[in-house]
């Protein structure tokens, strides 16, 4: 059995830190961290973030605990003095001694100090480390103006912390412009314009010969021009110098202006020493960004690991906002590329400029500038990396929309396509985290790392994650269905708002195709809901579920079942006969249901008319079993007999009944009414409970018993009868409006944000300023019902469609029954005479194709 | 011996429900479900194969990118008008007849 590779890191910043993330993942290896630093990785990127309230603990990016989980031996205060390439150890400036298989330098870079007289005074500052910010701070709460000394980007970002700190802050940069490497002149001019704009002074072409005591300040900055700016604090950002004196010490290969040379895979001209990030010289470039980075930490892992990857240098491209103003680079920013051709976008009024910058064929983008606006960054990154080729006129990439605008859909891109620069995560990974489960943006996230560098790919990776969970038919839309690109909230507001009166309408104007039996019934509902009209209507009777079509709930053989209303459970001897008498004379299963009525099965649909006719002539209504809309409310009797009842349970029960029958709502609505705490009604199960006490009512919302039982929430006490109506007209309003399709009140409270103190202060604080319209659109509902079957029966047209043949007065031969404890059941397969219809067994490939 | 099929009237175009179905019976017992969608009329056998009962006149039309469907009642299978295929199960699949109408007639070819 062979021992652990020893591992040794030098360095645990950013870079550090992800090498050890990377090889930490695989088994077999002991690494040690050994940092200079007195914490452990941060991040460096967001820095100036520590000004605007964020801690050191924010920004770390591990811990002590993390590390020891993933079994990583670290030190800090740890800093590397000493290399033995022959015995293959290190040793600290305390003198412990490290042994190693391979070493990895990840001692990153420093910000590089001019040789100015006087740049030893105190208050002068650089802007890198924690550290670095508390000096930063504390000199700052001792002065008034601030100078930083470079007007890159570092720069910049340490002139917005300065003014962060309230100090009055100047920019010295010795170009003739503000970040030369990104931007070009306008640009560069630009962005000077919008800083200045906001207090920041900004003086370029400046070089500082010496810095003295200053007369009005604690120093004097002499310019070579002869002029000189008084300031109380100096921070030089005017680049960075790689850590490389180890390696300089300890002879390993080192560039001509600094930086530990390193090959493709990372390592140094020893073959057991990997150099990553800031100190590391590739191709005699340094990159002073955290992507290539990380890059070069997962190469120089995976060649440990006994891989074949390769750094092939990366791109610099930046986005990013400074002091409030969007900046982006991509590229070829100076169109130095020869035959390189560009189109330019300027908007002085609004401080936009974008420019683009394309091969000499005009097929391909190569670079682009963006200041003020970089909204097209993603697209034109992609653009660029991607080599996709640009559309006919490449300036409409970047000029105002003014209608048609060329977008790049995400589909365009190719699996290789990075996506999260900084941790180089491409579409394909993300693809890859999806199929191994991740079904959000949060799991692609803590999957794929995306999004955690510079953050700037959140869009983007939204973007990808969505259209790929949508291709594998994941709702991640709230759309109904596909002929709708609406969620039905949406949709009642339109049908509202414009006055949508039918379907056809609707789906004209906002949908596309003729609907489904997803959207079809939702409208028909929201039509309900908001109109009321009769149900069977001719525009409206498409769009009903069957139940509804034929005001029955059909059963498995196609019969279907009868209930009419009864308000309460209570019902007379005279009713109680004429529904006996019915159920005798066409031989009708009866059974009572648990919401307190009576059911009779077995009525074919040739039948439904006359025994409607029957029921409503003794003085019943439809029950609306079929619909999703209130069916019972359940009740006890209450004070009236009960020696326990306090309030009269039976009276409110009915009242409520026929207050809400026939409401549409988004599923089916359940209520009860108890007349004392023994809550014989069960109300706490019902979408509307409502217990009687001593001084009035308790109501309880969204309870349900069911597949998912759910127990009422106690929404308000001892309510007046007057009171107790307005709250549930309120709030059932208020679910019809915003529940998604069949989601019933207990669902939908629990997933409604605020959730129950939210809809108190809708509905008893008026905390919208809607219950006015809320009781208004009940009041209307209550105003415009009617009995579905009456208006049915006198209607000759609807009567046609209740039978089950248009060419035969025949019945369905399908349709059997046998008796079963004194009634009858559905016959079952062999009990049958009826063999169905022989044609189960259609070859469908020899099929014809029947025309149109 | 293969008997010839013949257009046969089944009722009047008054008989039919827009964008809905109704059902018919043939000489040889077979239910038929009779569709008016838009301005096409589409027939297709009654019987669920699915939900074993003669109901699918009853069921909701609708549309997948398209292909015009009716869903079971029962338990909402989807069976395209044209091809009589199911769409939520390949091993399943209706009978579908050739329709048309003739002087306001609507005739099917049995």
């Amino acid at each position: 059995m062979s021992a652990k590779q020893k591992i040794v890191v030098v360095g645990n910043g950013m870079v550090g830190h992800h090498f050890v993330d990377e090889m930490a993942k695989h088994e077999g290896y002991e690494i040690t961290v050994l940092s200079a630093e007195d914490r452990l990785a941060y991040d460096r990127v967001h820095l100036s973030e520590y000004f605007a309230g964020k801690t050191a603990e924010d920004l770390a990016l591990t811990t002590p605990e993390h590390y020891n989980e993933l079994g990583v031996k670290f030190f800090t205060d740890a800093k590397v003095t000493n290399i033995n390439k022959a015995l293959k150890t290190v040793s600290t400036e305390t003198g412990e001694k490290y042994e190693y298989d391979k070493l990895v330098l990840a001692t990153g870079s420093y910000p590089f100090v001019p040789p100015i007289p006087g740049k030893e005074r105190e208050h002068c500052l650089v802007y890198r480390t924690i550290d670095d910010l508390d000096a930063i701070q504390a000199s700052a709460n001792l002065g008034k103006v601030g100078v930083v000394v470079g007007g890159g980007l570092l720069g910049l970002e340490a002139a917005n912390a300065l003014k962060e700190l309230g100090l009055q802050t100047h920019v010295v940069e010795f170009a003739p412009q503000l970040m030369g490497v990104q931007l070009d002149k306008d640009g560069g001019e630009l962005l000077r314009n919008m800083i200045e704009s906001i207090g920041v002074q900004v003086h370029t072409q400046k070089a500082t010969q010496e810095i003295i005591d200053g007369e009005d300040c604690v120093h004097r900055m002499v310019f070579a021009d002869g002029t000189h700016l008084e300031t109380d604090l100096i921070l030089f950002s005017a680049g960075i110098r790689p850590y490389d004196n180890l390696a300089r010490d300890f002879d390993l290969q080192i560039g001509e202006r600094g930086g530990i040379v390193v090959n493709n895979e990372c390592l140094t001209s020893d073959e057991h020493i990997y150099a990553i990030g800031e100190c590391a010289l590739w191709n005699n470039f340094i990159y002073g960004l955290v992507a290539p980075g990380y890059t070069m930490a997962k190469v120089a892992a995976d060649n440990i690991l006994g891989g074949e990857q390769q750094f092939t240098g990366a791109d610099m491209s930046t986005k990013l906002k400074l002091m409030g103003m969007d900046v982006g680079s991509i590229g070829d920013a100076h169109a130095r590329t020869a035959g390189a051709q560009s189109y330019t976008y300027f908007n002085q009024p609004d401080d936009v400029y974008k420019k683009i910058v394309v091969s000499a064929d005009g097929k391909t983008l190569i670079g682009a500038v963006l200041v003020g606006d970089t909204s097209e960054y993603d697209s034109l990154l992609q653009y660029a990396l991607n080599e996709i080729e640009l559309p006919e006129h490449p300036d409409s990439l970047i000029l105002p929309s003014s209608g048609e605008k060329p977008t790049l859909g995400v589909d365009a891109l190719p699996d290789t396509a990075t996506i999260c620069s900084c941790l180089n995560v491409t579409k394909g990974d993300i693809i890859a985290s999806i199929d191994a489960g991740a079904c959000d943006v949060a799991g692609v996230k803590s999957c794929t790392k995306a999004t955690t560098g510079c953050g700037g790919c959140a869009a983007l990776v939204k973007t990808v994650t969505d259209h790929e969970l949508e291709k594998r038919g994941v709702e991640v839309s709230t759309d109904l269905c596909e002929h709708f690109a609406y969620s039905r909230i949406e949709l009642f507001h339109i049908v509202k708002a414009e006055k949508i009166r039918n379907f056809d309408t609707l789906i004209e104007k906002h949908g596309c195709g003729i609907g489904c039996e997803i959207c079809k019934p939702a409208v028909g509902s929201i039509l309900s809901s908001v109109w009321n009209d009769y149900i069977l209507k001719e525009d409206h009777l498409p769009l009903q579920d069957t139940n509804d079509t034929y005001l029955g709930n059909m059963q498995k053989d196609g019969t279907y079942s009868i209930v009419p209303r009864m308000p309460g459970g209570e019902v007379t001897p005279e009713r109680l006969i004429v529904i006996g008498e019915v159920a005798k004379e066409y031989n009708l299963y009866t059974k009572v249901t648990g919401g307190q009525r009576i059911d009779l099965f077995g009525a074919r649909i040739d039948q439904l008319p006359d025994i409607w006719e029957r029921l409503i002539a003794a003085g019943m209504e439809t029950g609306h079993a079929y619909g999703k809309s209130l069916r019972t409310v359940k009740s006890c009797v209450g004070s009236t007999w009960c020696r326990y009842g306090v309030q009269d349970s039976m009276a409110m029960a009915i009242d409520l009944e026929n207050r809400y029958k026939g409401l549409r709502s988004p599923h089916k609505i359940k209520f009860a009414v108890s007349g004392c705490t023994r809550e014989c009604a069960e109300a706490q199960s019902k979408d509307i409970g409502v217990i009687a006490t001593e001084n009035g009512w308790n109501l309880y919302v969204s309870g349900n018993g069911g597949m998912k039982p759910r127990h009422g929430d106690l929404f308000a006490t001892d309510l007046d009868d007057e009171t107790l109506v307005k709250y549930i007209d309120r709030y059932l309003m208020f679910y019809v409006r915003t529940a998604d399709r069949l989601t019933r009140t207990s669902v939908w409270l629990d997933n409604l944000e605020g959730g129950l103190e939210y809809m108190q202060k809708i509905v008893i604080d008026d905390h919208l300023g809607i219950n006015d319209e809320l009781e208004k659109q009940m009041e209307e509902v209550v105003a415009t019902y009617q009995c579905e079957w009456k208006t049915t029966i006198e209607d000759p047209k609807q009567l046609k469609r209740f039978r089950q043949f248009v060419n035969s007065k025949a019945i369905d031969a399908n349709i059997e029954f046998v008796t079963e404890r004194e009634q009858i059941r559905p016959a079952r397969g062999a009990e049958k005479s009826y063999k169905g219809v022989q044609i189960h067994s259609i070859d469908l490939n020899k099929r014809e194709v029947e025309p149109a | 011996m293969t008997i010839e099929k013949q257009w046969q009237t089944i009722c009047h175009k008054e008989d039919l429900v827009k964008n809905s179905g109704v059902c018919a019976l043939l000489a040889n017992e077979e239910q038929i479900a009779i569709f008016q969608v838009k301005d096409e009329v589409l027939t297709v056998g009654n019987w669920d194969p699915i939900g074993k009962a003669n109901v699918l006149y009853r069921g909701l039309i609708g549309d997948c990118k398209g292909d015009i469907y009716v869903a079971s009642p029962l338990y909402k299978q989807r069976f395209g008008l044209h091809s009589g295929k199911c769409l939520d199960d390949d091993t399943v699949a209706i009978k579908t007849y050739d329709t048309r109408l003739q002087n306001d007639e609507v005739q099917v070819l049995v």
